[in-house]
C-alpha cells in the first residue's frame, strides 16, 4: 500500500489499528536492555549526597573507581596535576605517581596503551584533553579496541579501556573545542559510546563504563546545565582553561557520595509526556528541557528521553514511547547529516511506521564546521526545538 | 560454507616472474645452495601435491663436508675469520662488533653507523679463530652434550665466553620439550628443527594458498633465526606483541602445527573462531597477542601492558618481573604509532623490548624510500632509549642480545630497542610478487649469504651433530607431520555461524540479538546451509 496516495484519515484509522497490533508484535520489545543485570540507583536509599558540578561528579567517580580496583590508573595529558578541567584533582596525592600520571602528548599513544594495559588484565582509564582531539586515536580505537575481543575468539579482551573525552558546544570553542563525536564512534561494533546530561547521572554512569567488561567512551558534556550565551563574548585566547573550568563547575546537583552505577544501554525517560517524544543525549537535554517547558505553556505534553548510551542504544524505550506519542523528535548538537538521530529515526520508522501520526523531525547542527562566533545560530536551541514540536503537533492533527 | 567459498573465490596471485616453474630448474643448475635450503624450495615453486610421485621438495644434495664452504662461497663473498664490515640489502655498510653492548642512554652514541653485534658467521663459525680439528673430535658428537659443547665454545672463544656461558640456546633444558622424542632436553638442537619446522610449514601453507585451499599467507623465509633465537631469550610469561611475520615466536611456545593449520584454514578449532585471515594467529595460554593487520598498533599496547607488569612487580615485589615485547618491522617503524610508542615507554619508564625486523622491504618499499637516517636503531638515543643492532640472521647473536635486552629492562625499569638486520627472502605475501621490484640476483645473493638455518646448519655439521642423513630425515618428519597437520584441519568443519555475532561485545546487546534471528530466518527461508 502507497501509504502517500492514501487519504489521510482512512490513513489515520488504518494506522490506529496497526498500531495497536503492533504494540505486541515488534521484537524491539523483547530483548532486555544490554546492562541487565544492573538495576537503576534506588537514589532515595544511597544516602548523603553533595552538592557537585560535572568535574566533581567526575572527579568522585575517578577516587571510588581508584579506590575498588586496585589495578585501576588513571593517565593522560595533564593529568598529574588535576586536569584542565580538573577532574583528576588530588588524585596523584592520594594514590600515587604510578597510578595517576602524565603521558606525552598523543592521543593514540594514550589509547593503544589503554588497550595493552587492559589487555593484560587491568582497569585503563585514559583521558583525550577534548573530544575534538580523538581523531588521531581512531585507529586505536576503531580497529584495535573495539574489535579486540572479537578477534581473538575472546581469548584476548580490553574491557577494561575508558576513555573520557569532554565533547560538545561550551560558548567560545569554535571548531576545535566544540564538537560532539558521538556518531563517528557509534559505528564502530564492539565499542560502548556513552553520554551523560549531568553530575549525578555522570557518576554513575562513568563508573559503570569503569566497570564495564567493554571497552568505553565516555563523552563529557563541556557544558552541562549552563546558559552558554554569555560567554560568547569572552576573550578566548587568555582564559580558555579559566572558563571551561567555570562552565564545568557551573552546573551543580546533589550527587549521592556512595558508591552507584547506572546501567548502560538504557535510556532514562526525564519527564513523562503524552503529545510528543523527544530524544536527546548530554548538554542538550537542557535545551529540550526549556523546549518542553515553553511547550506545556501551549498546551502541549512532551515525554523527555535522555538516551545516555549511545552505544547500543535502547531503542526499546524510545519505541514504547513513540507507540505512546505518535511522534518523535530526535535532537543534537552534532551535524545533522549521519548524526546519531538518523539512525534512531531510520530504526523507528522501521519498528513504528504506523504509529506515526507525524514524519519525524530531527533538530540538529547543520552541516558545517563549527564556526566560533556563528555558535549560537549553529546549536538546535530551544526555539528551533519549539517550532519543531509545534509543527508535529500541526501535522497530526 | 562462507568461509569455504570465499577460499575459492580468492584469486590466486599469478606467480609470474622468477620463481615460474620454467625457471625453477634454471635456478636450480645456477645455485650450488644444498638444494633443501635453496629459493628454489621456498615456496616458490615446488606445487606441493599429495602424491608421492612429485619429487619430495626436502631433498638433501649430498655435497662433501669439504665442499660445503665453497657451497656457500660460490659467490665473492668474502669469508675471513673476523670481518670488519657487512651490508645488508638496502641499508649502508655496516660495521661488525663482537662486543655485546647495550647502548644506554648515558652512553655516547656510536658515531657514524652503529655497528651490528653478530657471533656467528655465514660459515657457521663463531667469530675468531676456527675451532682446531682437535677439538671437533672432542667426542662432542656421541652425547650430544649441550654443557660439553657450551664448555668447550667458551673456552675456544673467550671474547664470547659470557653470552655463550649465559645463553639458554646452549644450555640444557629442565623440562622435557614434548616435539623433540630424541634429544627431549637439547635446546640447541630443538632451535634448530624449529626453524626447519617453520620453514617446512611456511613452504607447504604457501603452496597450499597457490592451489587455493587456503585465502592467504605470510612466509618467514629468512627470518627464522631472529624469531627462534628471541623466543628462546624470553620468559613464557613475557607478553608478546607481534606483528604478522612472527610465527616462530609462537612456534617456540609450543602452538602446534594443527593450531597453525587450524588457523589458516578457518576451521571451528581455530582459536579465533574463523574471524581474522590466516595468520593471524593469537593464543592466551601462551602470552602471545592476537595478532591485528593494522600495522605498529601493537607497539603503544605493549608499552600498556609492560607498564602493567611494572605495577604487578611493584605490588608484590617478590614476583619474577616479566616484560613485553614488540616485534615491528622497518616499514612499521615510519608510523605514527612507533614514535608514540617509544616516547611513551621511554618517559614512562616501562620494561620492555622494541624488536624491529629490518628486513629490507615494506612490502615493494625498499628502506631506501622508508627512512633516511641510520636504519632504525639510530633513532632510540633520541627517545632516550637502550638499544643494540645485531645480525638478525645469526641466531646465536640475536639471543644474546634478546637476553641482555631484557636483563637491562628487567634491571633498569626501562624499554630497549633491538634492530636484527635481516632480508626477507620471500614475497611480502601471497598477495605480493616481489619480482616486480627486486632482481631475482639480489634475492639469490642475500639468501646464499644469509639463510639463517644455513648457517645454523653449518655450525652443528662442526661437531657433527649434524649431517646430510640427520637433516634429511629432519626435514622429511617436519614436512610430513605439517602436511598431516594441513590435511587434518582442511577436513574439519566451519566455526559455528553463531559465532559470528558473538564476542562483539561481552554480552550481546539486544541488536545483536535482533540481527543473528534475522540472518537465522533469512537462512531458514531461502534453505541455505551455513
Amino acid at each position: 500500500m502507497l501509504l502517500s496516495k492514501v487519504p489521510l484519515h482512512s490513513r489515520r484509522i488504518a494506522a490506529n489499528q496497526i498500531r495497536s497490533n503492533a504494540r505486541t508484535s515488534s521484537t524491539l520489545l523483547e530483548p532486555t536492555a544490554y546492562s541487565s543485570s544492573n538495576p537503576e540507583p534506588p537514589y532515595a536509599t544511597l544516602g548523603s549526597t553533595t552538592k557537585l558540578n560535572l568535574f566533581s561528579a567526575v572527579n568522585s567517580a575517578l577516587k571510588t573507581a581508584l579506590e575498588t580496583d586496585p589495578t585501576a590508573i588513571l593517565f593522560g595529558e595533564d593529568i598529574a596535576f588535576g586536569g584542565v578541567f580538573r577532574c583528576s584533582q588530588g588524585l596523584r596525592d592520594e594514590f600515587g605517581e604510578g597510578r595517576v600520571f602524565n603521558t606525552p602528548l598523543s592521543e593514540n599513544g594514550i589509547a593503544g596503551m589503554a588497550v595493552g594495559y587492559a589487555s593484560a588484565g587491568g582497569t585503563a582509564i585514559g583521558e583525550i584533553q577534548f573530544g575534538d582531539y580523538i581523531f588521531p586515536a581512531m585507529d586505536q580505537i576503531v580497529n584495535e579496541m573495539a574489535k579486540f575481543r572479537f578477534r581473538s575468539g575472546n581469548q584476548w579482551n580490553c574491557g577494561g579501556v575508558t576513555l573520557r573525552a569532554p565533547c560538545g558546544a561550551v560558548g567560545h570553542g569554535g571548531l576545535y573545542h566544540s564538537q560532539s563525536p558521538e556518531a563517528y564512534l557509534a559505528h564502530t561494533p564492539g565499542l560502548v559510546v556513552v553520554m551523560p546530561r549531568g553530575p549525578r547521572c555522570a557518576k554513575g554512569l562513568l563508573l559503570s563504563s569503569i566497570r564495564s567488561k567493554d571497552p568505553v567512551v565516555f563523552l563529557e558534556p563541556k557544558v552541562t546545565f549552563t546558559n552558554v550565551s554569555i560567554w560568547l563574548r569572552l576573550s578566548y585566547s587568555h582564559l580558555r582553561c579559566f572558563i571551561f573550568q567555570i562552565l564545568y563547575r557551573s552546573a551543580v546537583e546533589e550527587v549521592p557520595d556512595a558508591d552507584y552505577e547506572i546501567p548502560l544501554g538504557k535510556a532514562e525517560v526525564m519527564r513523562e509526556g503524552t503529545d510528543v517524544t523527544i530524544v536527546g543525549w548530554g548538554a542538550q537535554l537542557r535545551t529540550l528541557e526549556t523546549a518542553c517547558d515553553l511547550a506545556a505553556k501551549e498546551g502541549i505534553s512532551c515525554e523527555l528521553i535522555d538516551l545516555r548510551t549511545i552505544l547500543p542504544w535502547d531503542s526499546k524505550t524510545i519505541l514504547e514511547s513513540v507507540m505512546k506519542t505518535g511522534k518523535l523528535i530526535v535532537s543534537h548538537e552534532a551535524p545533522i547529516t549521519c548524526g546519531f538521530g538518523a539512525e534512531i529515526v531510520a530504526t523507528m520508522q522501521q519498528e513504528c511506521f504506523f504509529c506515526l501520526e507525524a514524519p519525524i523531525q530531527r533538530v540538529c547542527g547543520y552541516d558545517t564546521p563549527f564556526g566560533l562566533v556563528y555558535e549560537k545560530y549553529y546549536l538546535p536551541d530551544e526555539k528551533k526545538n519549539l517550532d519543531a514540536i509545534r509543527k508535529v503537533m500541526e501535522l497530526s492533527r | 560454507m562462507i568461509v569455504r567459498s570465499l577460499k575459492r573465490l580468492t584469486p590466486r596471485t599469478a606467480s609470474s616472474g622468477i620463481f615460474s616453474i620454467e625457471n625453477a630448474s634454471q635456478e636450480r643448475s645456477m645455485s650450488t645452495v644444498p638444494l633443501h635450503l635453496s629459493r628454489a624450495n621456498n615456496g616458490m615453486v615446488n606445487v606441493l601435491v599429495k602424491s608421492t610421485k612429485v619429487p619430495r621438495p626436502a631433498t638433501i644434495v649430498p655435497v662433501k663436508k669439504s665442499k660445503k664452504i665453497e657451497t656457500l662461497t660460490s659467490r665473492p663473498v668474502q669469508r675471513e675469520a673476523m670481518p670488519s664490515h657487512i651490508s645488508y640489502v638496502g641499508n649502508e655498510k655496516m660495521p661488525i662488533t663482537s662486543n655485546l653492548k647495550i647502548v644506554t642512554p648515558k652512553d655516547d652514541t656510536p658515531r657514524g653507523i652503529w655497528p651490528v653485534f653478530r657471533m656467528m658467521d655465514e660459515n657457521g663459525q663463531l667469530r675468531g679463530e676456527a675451532l682446531p680439528p682437535s677439538i671437533h673430535s672432542n667426542d662432542l658428537s656421541s652425547e650430544r652434550d649441550l654443557d660439553n659443547l657450551r664448555n668447550v665454545l667458551a673456552s675456544h672463544h673467550p671474547h664470547f665466553a659470557s653470552e655463550i656461558h649465559s645463553s639458554s640456546l646452549l644450555h640444557t633444558s629442565a623440562h622435557e620439550y614434548p616435539d623433540m622424542p630424541l634429544h627431549p632436553h637439547n635446546t640447541l638442537l630443538r632451535a634448530h628443527r624449529q626453524m626447519i619446522r617453520l620453514r617446512k610449514m611456511d613452504t607447504i601453507l604457501h603452496n597450499a594458498q597457490r592451489q587455493g585451499r587456503i585465502s592467504f599467507y605470510m612466509t618467514h623465509h629468512g627470518e627464522e633465526g631472529l624469531l627462534i633465537g628471541s623466543a628462546s631469550a624470553l620468559s613464557p610469561k613475557d607478553f608478546v606483541f607481534a606483528q604478522y611475520r612472527e610465527a616462530g615466536v609462537l612456534m617456540w611456545r609450543s602452538f602446534t602445527l594443527d593450531q597453525f593449520c587450524n588457523q589458516c584454514f578457518s576451521t571451528d578449532l581455530d582459536l579465533g573462531k574463523g574471524k581474522q585471515m590466516p595468520v593471524h594467529y593469537g593464543s592466551r595460554a601462551l602470552n602471545y597477542q592476537t595478532v591485528s593487520s593494522p600495522l605498529g598498533t601493537q607497539l603503544t599496547q605493549a608499552v600498556g601492558a609492560g607498564y602493567k607488569l611494572k605495577l604487578d612487580c611493584q605490588k608484590s615485589p617478590g614476583k619474577e618481573q616479566a616484560v613485553s615485547i614488540a616485534y615491528f618491522g622497518d616499514g612499521a617503524a615510519s608510523s605514527v604509532d612507533f614514535h608514540s610508542a617509544c616516547n611513551f615507554a621511554a618517559t614512562l619508564k616501562v620494561p620492555m623490548i622494541f624488536f624491529c625486523r629490518n628486513n629490507g622491504y615494506a612490502i615493494s618499499t625498499p628502506v631506501k624510500d622508508q627512512y633516511a637516517g641510520d636504519g632504525i636503531i639510530s633513532r632510540a638515543p633520541g627517545y632516550g632509549m637502550a638499544g643494540i643492532r645485531v645480525d638478525g640472521n645469526d641466531i646465536f647473536a640475536v639471543h644474546a642480545a634478546v637476553q641482555a635486552a631484557r636483563a637491562y629492562a628487567v634491571e633498569n625499569d626501562a624499554p630497549v630497542m633491538i634492530e636484527a638486520m635481516t632480508y626477507r627472502q620471500g614475497h611480502h605475501s601471497t598477495s605480493d610478487d616481489s619480482s616486480r621490484y627486486r632482481d631475482a640476483e639480489e634475492v639469490q645473493n642475500a639468501t646464499d649469504v644469509s639463510d639463517p638455518i644455513v648457517r645454523l646448519d653449518l655450525f652443528l655439521r662442526q661437531f657433527d651433530w649434524m649431517d646430510d642423513s640427520i637433516a634429511m630425515s629432519i626435514e622429511d618428519e617436519e614436512r610430513v607431520a605439517v602436511l598431516r597437520a594441513m590435511e587434518a584441519a582442511e577436513s574439519r568443519p566451519d566455526p559455528d555461524i553463531r559465532h559470528m555475532f558473538e564476542d562483539v561485545y561481552h554480552e550481546k546487546p539486544p541488536h545483536l540479538i535482533k540481527q543473528e534471528e534475522v540472518l537465522m530466518q533469512h537462512l531458514k527461508k531461502h534453505n541455505i546451509k551455513y
